[in-house]
């Protein structure tokens, strides 16, 4: 059965797209950008980094476009400076919540949260920083969990789940306690179902996951292969 | 016309963003026909002067010397700039910050050193529990992040400063 087309606005542009579709895609179908770090194509939608939040005429907060589907006649604000100021905050936030040391992390330089503070603006933080105490797990053969760096957008564990199919990653706890954990924490070496493919450390975006031998500013990612093979293979239902 | 008086301090840093600044090469020379360099590392001076135009502050707060001099600079400067990472983030020197000061000490100068084992007491500061952003204990102007910034990020953002310009720093200074 054909899908209903649908005409939505985007920063007052008339787009069509169709039913079931977020308001995402119709914006990257037309080539109109939304910044987000959970978001990777190809993995089920979570909005989970607050990242590509809009306004929606009528409605009064401010939606995840990722997971919001479009509707027909909707009005959607991509820029504004409401936005840019929450966009912000969301950045900032994940930077006082673990220990995102820029400078002497394998990511330095490759990292899309310190892309996006720098492309949103954010020069400094204004929230106290937490500095909790946080492990490293050195434990896999060849890669490396460092807790310091983790934003919990969980990429890692859906592109475990839904292209792997390992399910070697998953959340414990709530809040600020939230932690990523391998297996019913166990340390990553000791996962019996990790088939130590990678796709998580290629994922992930920041330097949480990495590979072993990298020093400062060495890990360079691609996750485009992971969008086209998820997709391919119709992960995305 | 008069000359703009501008400070540079090194708290808990490297020194890596004077080397920066340093670096700007025949920069070094417009900026001194635009600015006296009245305090810092890289002149004689040893009391921070009063009015004082323009101050950048390399490093995070890490030490009780370190609060008293910021706050004393603060009082003495129309426009305190944060550069690079450990003035803006705390950066390198946070890493100790889960650490509890006296374990962190015995650890380095205890059970780490070769010979002479032992607290340092005599002419050392006390170190405060965490090193923190300067942003913490004083109002900052601007912050110009980076590990170093650029030596063309020092550049623009001093010369702009100097010409009463509000620097943009756009996508130009990122964290690392």
């Amino acid at each position: 059965m054909p899908q209903r087309v649908l005409s939505i606005r985007i920063d007052g542009e008339l787009v069509s797209t169709t039913e079931g579709k977020t308001i995402l895609e119709a914006a990257r179908a037309s080539g109109k950008y939304i910044p987000t770090l959970c978001y990777l194509e190809g993995l089920s939608a979570v909005g989970a980094c607050r990242l590509c939040i809009v306004q929606v005429a009528g409605i009064d907060r401010l939606l995840p476009a990722c997971t919001t589907p479009v509707q027909n006649g909707m009005s959607v604000t991509t820029k504004s400076p409401k936005l840019a100021e929450y966009r912000r905050i969301a950045v900032e936030l994940l930077l006082v919540e673990r220990n995102h040391v820029c400078a002497v992390c394998v990511s330095n330089g490759h990292c899309e949260l310190q892309a996006m503070a720098c492309s949103l603006g954010v020069t400094h933080v204004r929230y106290p920083y937490d500095y909790p105490k946080l492990p490293v797990d050195m434990s896999h053969e060849r890669f490396v969990l460092d807790q310091n760096r983790c934003i919990l957008c969980t990429r890692c564990v859906r592109v475990c789940a839904e292209v792997e199919g390992a399910h070697v990653w998953e959340i414990i706890s709530r809040g600020i306690q939230a932690r990523l954990v391998s297996e019913l924490n166990q340390a990553w070496g000791d996962a019996a179902s990790c088939t130590n493919c990678g796709k998580c450390v290629q994922a992930c975006p920041t330097g949480a996951l990495s590979e072993k031998g990298h020093a400062v500013e060495e890990m360079v990612k691609r996750n485009d292969n992971i969008s086209a093979l998820a997709v391919w293979r119709g992960v995305e239902a | 016309m008069k000359k703009v008086r501008l400070a540079t301090v090194w708290l808990d840093g490297c020194s890596g963003c004077h080397m920066s600044l340093l670096d700007m090469d025949a920069g070094v020379i417009a900026l001194a026909g635009q600015a006296d360099i009245v305090y810092g590392p890289l002149v004689d001076a040893q009391e921070f002067p009063e009015e004082v135009d323009v101050t950048l502050v390399e490093g995070a707060v890490s030490s009780q010397d370190d609060v008293n001099r910021i706050q004393k600079i603060r009082a003495r400067t129309r426009i305190l700039v944060a550069l690079g990472d450990c003035a803006v983030t705390s950066n390198v020197p946070s890493m100790r910050n889960s650490i509890p000061v006296n374990r962190l000490l015995q650890r380095v100068y205890v059970e780490g050193a070769q010979e002479n084992k032992g607290l340092p007491v005599d002419g050392v500061p006390q170190l405060l529990k965490q090193a923190c952003p300067v942003h913490d204990f004083v109002k900052v102007d601007l912050h110009v992040p980076g590990c170093p910034p650029s030596s063309q990020v020092i550049l623009g953002v001093v010369s702009d400063v100097l010409a009463g310009r509000k620097p943009d720093l756009g996508s130009k200074a990122r964290f690392g």
